[in-house]
């Protein structure tokens, strides 16, 4: 084995080394790939070409159980992350704004949790939870639960981005006579503009992927698309289901690369920056 | 942060002194009248398990919800599950309204246990239309006398095959996986369901024992002709094993007769016949027979109307419809007549009626403690 001199080295460890990273992308991309390949196959066997169609499109549309679904992931998604994008991001300033409250601390801790304990185990405590409380399962206790996990999510995207703020720029305008809130709507909102966003369009994607959580917290008429999806493989798979991943696949990748967009534009702002946990 | 602890715990008092409690819902069902609604009906079910809407429309059969509305005046909610373990949880949780629910079997008799008590006993009174039941099917071992449940819709475990192995002509035997001298041909092409009480199930019967058998003995006979069997699995598995079969990754598959027949319908195209290449059968031996369910929960705030609709769905025509939509066998006798000749007549969905009688085709009996033993030796198995 030799080991080439120099800093800079073309030999066979770099070429196994983007060899490997282009595998990566192989398996994680290729499957992705054939299901969005057989949505357009004119044939009802998901494993087999039978030529080009887009009546799986429109038989999706004409689903009106499967769009019924679809309204509700919308629904859902969109309140959930307009709440926990405004809760998220005010847990996150009074945690670095604020120096000394009671309870900081604990408050600080139990943030995480809601990223690190598994779904189930939030999926039964939120179900036991609304029962407690006596309130019927319906499409609200859906937003509750999603407004619940996503708050933290956003609030650890929108601490980072505050953290590598400087605070003397604050200060400034607080010797310039700005008040509170004029000194957040003015200065902080718009240099932490780019957390907000990235943490909401995480927020929104979270949300609109949810099955376990939301299976369990569920009311009459209030299935989601990913739950209903959940159930129709276990019946029968047709390209239909293609179809829908397509859609959903698309969706969540563009809401990704406008967030990394976002994120991307934060970090020009300030090099250093903390490992955000997802 | 107290004062907020002890408003939550006063709010949470109130409200289960609030709640109605079981013993209501069992009586305002005691007092239904068969064919009278007491509400809207909220229908917790299994995803396109019942013909309705554009679904219904596509497989040119009448849309069962709709029917029952203008019938009854009443409005369903028709909401989908993807396990039975979220259902449970829900109705055990009691926040949620729904009225039916559609458990399988070991489901029924885990929630009718008296200790979980999750289900409503059945006014018989109110369900006329249950003598329109095949007599196999009202005193299943999950729910002795149906007092909890109906069935809804059941079927069989067998084996799917390629035809380029496997000739069925005279039927078939649980030996295509189990006998090491069979199974040569295409060892390594052979998938199993993960699943304890199936798996063992098929190794018992192959055995000539009982697949309910709580004999250890028996059960560790089965276990190890399982671990002999292994080298020669390509999987475990309890899903997809349908398109391994179509794919020609597998050739024999033990799997549940619904799934084979989505996948061979699947295809199947106006030029290709997938039922010329691929069979289905239950071994002459026997096998699993499983049945789905509709029961009312405690949850319910309309058990009358859920009264209605069982009802509802024993009548002759309605039964035959939601065969004709699912492909499943009906435990409607008096639908029999309306069901397509296709489907009565294949002998993978109704089997001969003599594996019935002779013991061959067996329920799934909740066997209690001695469960666990199944699940031992299955894991012991395929280690």
């Amino acid at each position: 084995m030799s080991v080439s001199e120099g800093t800079v080295s073309k030999g066979w460890p770099d070429r196994i080394l983007s060899l490997n990273g282009w595998l990566v992308y192989v398996f994680l991309y290729a499957p992705i790939l054939i299901v969005m390949i057989f949505s357009f196959s004119d044939h009802p066997n998901v494993g087999i070409w039978g030529g080009f169609t887009l009546d799986w499109y429109d038989r999706m549309l004409g689903n009106e159980q499967l769009m019924r679904a679809l309204r509700n992931s919308v629904v859902v998604a969109l309140i959930s992350t307009v709440i926990s994008t405004v809760l998220g991001t005010a847990a996150a300033i009074a945690l670095e704004r604020y120096r000394r409250w009671a309870g900081k601390r604990a408050f600080d801790a139990l943030l995480y949790l809601p990223v690190i304990i598994p779904d189930v185990t939030m999926a039964v405590m939120l179900l036991l939870w609304f029962s407690q409380l006596g309130m019927r399962l319906s499409l609200t206790t859906i937003i509750l639960s999603h407004i619940a996990f996503n708050i933290s999510f956003v609030a650890i995207v929108v601490r980072a981005r505050l953290a590598h703020m400087d605070d003397s720029i604050e200060e400034a305008a607080a010797d310039l006579y700005a008040n509170r809130w004029q000194t957040f709507r003015l200065v902080t909102l718009p240099m932490i503009w780019p957390g907000v966003i990235g943490g909401a369009l995480l927020a929104l994607t979270l949300s609109l992927d949810d099955v376990v959580i939301t299976s369990l917290v569920q009311g009459p008429g209030s299935t989601t698309l990913p739950v209903y999806v959940f159930g129709l493989i276990r019946r029968a798979v047709t390209p239909e289901i293609n179809a829908v991943s397509t859609v959903m696949l698309v969706a969540s990748m563009v809401l990704v690369f406008v967030s990394l967009g976002f994120q991307r534009r934060a970090e020009r702002f300030d090099m250093p920056r903390e490992e955000v946990d997802e | 942060m107290r004062r907020l602890g002890v408003t939550i715990a006063v709010v949470s008092l109130v409200a289960a002194a609030c709640g109605t409690s079981d013993t209501d819902v069992q009586a305002a069902a005691d007092a239904c009248e068969a064919g009278v609604v007491d509400g809207d009906l909220n229908f917790y079910n299994w995803t396109e398990y019942i013909p309705y809407g554009s679904a219904a429309e596509e497989s040119e059969v009448e849309d069962l919800l709709a029917k029952f509305e203008s019938e009854y005046g009443v409005e369903v909610t028709y909401t989908e599950y993807e396990s039975n373990e979220a259902m449970l949880a829900q109705v055990e949780a009691g926040g949620a309204p729904y009225d039916l629910v559609v458990p399988s079997d070991y489901m029924v008799s885990l929630m009718s246990d008296p200790e979980t008590d999750l289900l409503v006993r059945l006014n018989k009174d109110a369900l006329p239309n249950l003598s329109n039941l095949d007599p196999q099917f009202t005193n299943l071992p999950f729910d002795p006398n149906g007092d909890f449940s109906v069935p809804y819709q059941w079927g069989t475990t067998g084996i799917g095959y390629s035809y380029d192995v496997v000739d069925d002509s005279e039927g078939i035997s649980w030996g295509l996986i189990f006998d090491p001298v069979q199974r040569a041909d295409y060892a390594g092409q052979i998938s199993m369901l993960d699943d304890s009480r199936e798996a063992l199930g098929a190794a018992l019967k192959y055995l000539g024992y009982s697949l309910n058998s709580t004999d250890e003995a028996e059960v560790n006979a089965a276990s190890d002709l399982i671990a002999e069997t292994k080298d020669d699995i390509a999987t475990f598995s309890s899903s997809g094993y349908w398109d391994l079969l179509i794919e020609g990754t597998t050739m024999v598959a033990h799997g549940w007769n619904g799934d084979f027949f989505s996948a061979y319908d699947g295809a199947s195209t106006d030029d290709y016949d997938a039922y010329e290449d691929f069979g289905f059968a239950v071994p002459n031996e026997g096998g699993v027979v499983w049945v789905d369910n509709i029961a009312i929960p405690v949850t319910a705030e309309s058990p009358c109307t859920a009264h209605a609709f069982i009802d509802f769905l024993l009548e002759a025509e309605n039964g035959a419809t939601l065969t004709n939509y699912n492909y499943y066998g009906s435990p409607n006798a008096a639908a029999e007549e309306l069901i397509y000749p296709e489907i009565l007549e294949d002998p993978s969905i109704y089997p001969p009626q003599e594996m019935f009688d002779s013991g061959a085709l067996e329920f799934l009996e909740d066997l209690g403690e001695f469960t666990t033993t199944y699940e031992d030796a299955f894991v012991e198995a395929k280690s």
